[in-house]
């Protein structure tokens, strides 16, 4: 059997969460140790058992014996805004080759006010796989080591063990620093993955904005009518030259500002000029959990909500890179064994950056971690599947034996 | 429509001016600002409490203190547990979402023990929740409570576990139990503390009503799912006297995670934009019920614990109890509600320009951030914990960290340049030698260029900076 039997054989049981996370138990046996022989007990010495108060204010009123019953209604608001719809991918009735294409937006509602509107298109995960090998937590690296040197194969583990809805190709390697990887040679990294998997793409750059452009004008090409999402487009590029040719090759523009409302409305309306607002996601940038989370998640909660009450120029569905998450020290670093491992630390990082931008409206995460995919899934799945009622086995905390 | 206009549009702004109007204006300082308009602006901006201006307390003023009591009154009462230095405030909110304004008390996290557990394992965890600390940007973030949990239902044996933790503790109690005997049998243990009581329900709120009334402690309601029985069960406890409460509509674990998440969204919504004074208390969340559905592997509990109190620290809650004291799963959760909790009005960036560290002289690391506050106290935090002597330039990025703003162009050789210049740099150090942050690495050649000072790409992490200075620094 060779490797990619075994692959596809691996790939037929879906990934348990702890599978995911069990690794870091043979990684680092020296982070899991519990100090339970060194914990004290202290005690002061007994305070004297006073009696219960006996004098009790006396009520102003008659005290209710039976409930006083009163009704509830659910505070629901009209908005006059609604965020676009943008399809993502495209079948071959479509004019692509993709297997299916995903659409998201359509909100009428901030994220999951499930009591006024429910939630038109699940938020979505699309997974980062690099053109090169990059610097990768640890906690990450040892969930995709064979594949680092393969795109397409770690694209297609991305998609077949992760559960990716999306696959993120990151041509890092076009970057005139690194090695300046030629247009066409990138372009031909992206169609060995639109081969290898049947997923929409998204495809990032390097963050040059003249190397950027010249390399995605390839790529649009090459990749006619596929309706790839291309990240990013910054105000620093030539607006025209880009949303033009990701227009006539029918792709996605995702319009990238720095935390910033205003200069998100200023980049939308130069696209507006060359692209219909159903072609532009937006991204307002992401900061990692006590890094910044808070600007990012404000950001965004205001433009949704902006968007909403009828700013023309924020209604549009948003992406997250949620994977820079693991720039917080605390997700990747080695700490004092009271923090745990960081083979837990980098993941639940991963998973609370994403679910509270989740809280904020995103409908696009670009993630990392499988456990942390598996987490946001689970709960995006959770949250879209409407009111459960009470259940009947409702937990009772309070007498429950830990 | 502007964002700005929408602001408006949405929420009752408070100007300084509706409460100058109901100040004695006497312009008499007593509060330590120059004049009346100026209090009544720190007073709109919640930097101060009426109850600092002495003129006001007096009889004569009696109407117009009660005017603005009302008027400063939060959508969402503020209700204090326990006493003394510890004591925990909750709920206090003004707005519903913070970039409207501030959010004031962040969630207080409990962590529970029983009344079965051995004194070791009791103590070990109370004294766990109490050491527990995390220093960021100059905070020291904390837990703040205790919850304890008769599992036993034997009245003796709560008494004795409260007044143990009584004994060892000052940080305020949650006191959780169903059985009215029983809570009471804690109540008695933990006498003038004023622990909150979880909980009334629908079928004990007398006895727990009496119990808040006759220890004059604050009461959680609790109504899983059901936020008509909850808003009945709220109005029934205030017509009997009780008015300090919490809420709990439930924290329905997995499939149940719509339904939390619309509860508590409701509530503060009701709270907050429609005025609602049943709904109008602080909120208690629980993912300590993860754990009543035990997975075999307790790491996949915690796991649920960790990604469920982020949820409800975003959607609102004032109170959390949880049940893992692992640290990889407290620490997200104080992170997250600090950065929930952070002033959105106060800026991002720290001052542009030259800091210095220990004693440099002109052969000492030259080196440079970003002023993203957060950037810049991290590294400066590093650089102070070496002990090393060297000079550091912060630029002006607006406020970015150094990824975004060298991709965002806010971090150029061009900025650089300037930076140098004019903190005169050269005056400073004799060597011409910059060191750069390993993410802007890309810049080098460019900065080389243009100031002529020679450039070493330095760590990615500034917790790298000793290593590296020691390494390549001569």
């Amino acid at each position: 059997m060779g490797e990619e039997e075994e692959r596809k054989a691996a790939i037929a049981f879906a990934p348990k969460l702890f599978e995911l996370l069990s690794k870091f138990e043979e990684v680092e046996l020296e982070d899991v140790d519990i100090e339970v022989g060194d914990l004290e007990i202290w005690l002061q010495p007994a305070a004297a058992v006073a009696a219960p108060p006996k004098v009790v204010t006396p009520p102003l009123k008659v005290k209710p014996t039976t409930i006083l019953e009163v009704d509830f209604t659910p505070p629901i608001e009209e908005y006059p805004g609604r965020i676009v719809e943008v399809t993502l991918g495209a079948t071959k009735s479509e004019r692509g080759t993709r297997g299916k294409s995903i659409v998201i937006g359509g909100e009428k509602s901030p994220a999951f006010y499930l009591f006024e509107n429910p939630t038109p298109h699940p938020p979505v995960i699309s997974l980062d796989v690099f053109d090169m090998r990059v610097p990768l937590a640890k906690a990450v690296k040892m969930h995709v080591e064979e594949v680092l040197d393969d795109p397409a194969a770690w694209a297609k583990l991305a998609v077949d063990k992760f559960g990716a809805d999306m696959v993120t190709l990151h041509l890092v390697s076009i970057d005139p620093l690194l090695k300046d990887t030629p247009p066409k040679e990138a372009a031909k990294t992206v169609e060995n993955v639109l081969q290898a998997v049947d997923v929409p793409l998204v495809v990032g750059g390097c963050g040059d904005p003249e190397k950027d452009l010249k390399v995605f004008e390839k790529v649009v090409e090459v990749a006619e009518g596929e309706r790839l999402l291309i990240s990013s487009v910054t105000q620093d590029m030539e607006i025209g030259r880009i949303a033009e040719s990701v227009k006539r090759h029918g792709h996605v523009a995702l319009a990238f500002s720095p935390m910033d409302l205003n200069r998100a409305r200023e980049l939308n309306r130069r696209l507006y000029e060359f692209l219909p607002k159903e072609q532009i996601i937006i991204d307002t940038t992401t900061a990692a959990l006590g890094y910044g989370l808070d600007y990012a998640f404000t950001t965004m909660e205001r433009a949704r909500l902006a968007g909403l009450m009828g700013d023309p120029e924020l209604q549009h569905p948003m992406s997250s890179g949620t994977t820079n998450a693991w720039a917080a020290r605390e997700a990747w670093m080695k700490m004092a064994p009271e923090w745990g491992p960081r083979e837990l630390r980098g993941p639940i990082w991963e998973t609370v950056t994403a679910l509270t931008l989740l809280l904020a409206g995103v409908d696009l995460f670009m993630m990392m971690h499988p456990a942390a995919v598996k987490t946001v899934k689970d709960v995006i799945q959770e949250l879209t599947s409407g009111s459960k009622g009470i259940s009947k086995k409702l937990a009772d905390w309070v007498t429950v034996k830990i | 429509m502007s964002e700005r206009e929408i602001k408006r549009a949405r929420i009752r702004e408070l100007s300084p001016i509706d409460v100058y109007m109901l100040l004695p204006k006497t312009n008499c300082k007593e509060c330590g600002e120059e004049n009346c308009m100026a209090f009544a602006t720190k007073v709109v901006n919640r930097e101060v409490a009426i109850e600092q201006c002495p003129p006001l307390l007096k009889k004569e003023h009696e109407k117009a203190y009660k005017e603005l009591s009302e008027m400063l009154k939060p959508p969402v009462k503020e209700v204090t547990i326990g006493t003394g230095d510890r004591a925990v405030k909750v709920g206090g909110k003004l707005v519903m979402y913070r970039h409207e304004f501030t959010y004031f008390n962040p969630t207080a996290i409990a962590i529970d023990v029983t009344d079965e557990m051995s004194d070791d394992e009791l103590l070990g965890r109370v004294k766990k929740t109490e050491e527990f600390t995390y220093g960021y940007i100059g905070q020291e973030l904390k837990l703040n409570m205790i919850a304890v949990r008769s599992t036993s239902n034997d009245p003796e044996k709560f008494r004795s576990t409260v007044k143990k933790v009584t004994e060892n503790t000052n940080l305020p109690f949650v006191l959780c139990s169903f059985n009215p005997e029983v809570l009471e049998a804690g109540l008695v243990a933990a006498l003038n503390k004023r622990p909150l009581i979880y909980a009334a329900t629908k079928d004990n709120w007398r006895d727990m009503a009496e119990l808040a009334l006759m220890y004059k402690c604050p009461l959680t309601v609790f109504a899983p799912n059901d936020l008509k029985l909850l808003r009945s069960l709220t109005k029934t406890l205030m017509e009997y006297g009780v008015e300090d409460i919490v809420l709990d509509p439930g924290t329905l674990p997995s499939e149940g995670l719509a339904d939390t998440i619309n509860n508590f969204t409701m509530i503060r919504r009701a709270a907050c934009k429609r005025g609602d004074e049943l709904l109008g208390f602080p909120l208690i969340g629980t993912p300590i019920i993860t754990w009543a559905e035990r997975s075999d592997v307790p790491e996949v509990n915690s796991w649920n614990e960790a990604y469920i109190a982020s949820v409800l620290v975003t959607r609102y809650a004032d109170i959390l109890i949880m049940h893992s004291i692992d640290g990889w799963v407290l620490l997200p959760t104080v992170m997250l509600r600090q950065n929930i909790y952070t002033d959105p009005r106060k800026p991002v960036a720290v001052e542009p320009g030259i800091r210095t560290f220990g004693k440099p002289d002109e052969n000492s690391p030259f080196m440079l951030t970003t002023n993203f506050a957060l950037t810049y106290y991290t590294v400066a935090s590093d650089i102070e914990s070496a002990g090393v002597s060297c000079y550091l330039i912060v630029v002006d990025t607006e406020g970015i960290a150094v990824d975004s703003s060298v991709a965002g162009r806010k971090l150029t050789a061009e900025k650089v340049a300037e930076a140098i210049k004019e903190t005169k740099a050269e005056e400073k150090v004799k060597h011409k030698k910059l060191i750069i942050p390993g993410k802007a690495a890309r810049l080098s050649g460019e900065i080389e260029e243009l100031t002529g000072w020679e450039v070493l790409v330095g760590p990615r992490d500034s917790s790298d900076i000793p290593k590296f200075l020691q390494e390549k620094w001569r």
